[in-house]
């Protein structure tokens, strides 16, 4: 996930965090983890787009993870100089 | 493109209108994701109809597919897309949510 992301949008800030563990015993969540995950992501390739736009870039290069189960994304998608 | 579930949805969210695809009800939200927009929007003060995915499969699959979203919930205002629960928590925070409906001529109850 993070060479994919890191590949695509070149960003100048990339966190993932596995957030999986609090979502534990609920029906997206998966015995193995790795179904949730909180991305921070600052990127050029954000500049100019609508958030979900921003979003829809990062799901379409996740397509394949989502349908290996993964199942929940929290993301914060921002261009370099925005944010807080 | 006759897709009877695409139908459906379009039929959906021009009656309605601020329609949010979810896990639960309203009352009874079963995803912590759905629960936040559910209070953003009950917060606001906005009626909308809340509609359960988790009662449909196609339907879970349908608003997906429709929408170009892979994740649940997603809020729909006048038929539009505007996102799931973190652009509208991060626009219900910025005052852009409430601005977006006042825009549109949705009607909001202050609280």
């Amino acid at each position: 996930m993070r060479v994919k992301l890191a590949r695509a949008l070149a960003p100048e800030r990339l966190d993932i965090e596995d957030d999986s563990h609090r979502h534990a015993g609920h029906a997206g969540a998966r015995p193995g983890g790795e179904s949730h995950f909180r991305l921070t992501i600052v990127s050029q390739a954000f500049a100019g787009k609508s958030r979900v736009e921003r979003q829809r870039m990062v799901y379409a290069l996740l397509e394949d993870e989502f349908k290996a189960g993964l199942h929940a994304l929290q993301l914060q998608t921002l261009a370099p100089g925005e944010g807080r | 493109m006759s897709n009877p579930v695409f139908e459906r949805i379009k039929t959906d969210i021009s009656d309605n209108d601020v329609v949010l695809y979810m896990k639960g009800t309203p009352v009874f939200p079963q995803c912590g994701f759905s629960a936040a927009v559910v209070q953003v929007l009950s917060h606001i003060g906005v009626k909308f109809k809340g509609i359960n995915v988790l009662e449909d499969p196609s339907l879970r699959e349908g608003i997906k597919q429709f929408s170009n979203w892979p994740t649940i919930p997603q809020l729909y205002v006048k038929g539009e897309f505007v996102g799931g629960c973190d652009i509208v928590r991060e626009m219900y925070e910025s005052g852009e949510l409430q601005e977006t409906l006042k825009t549109k001529g949705v009607p909001v109850v202050a609280q």
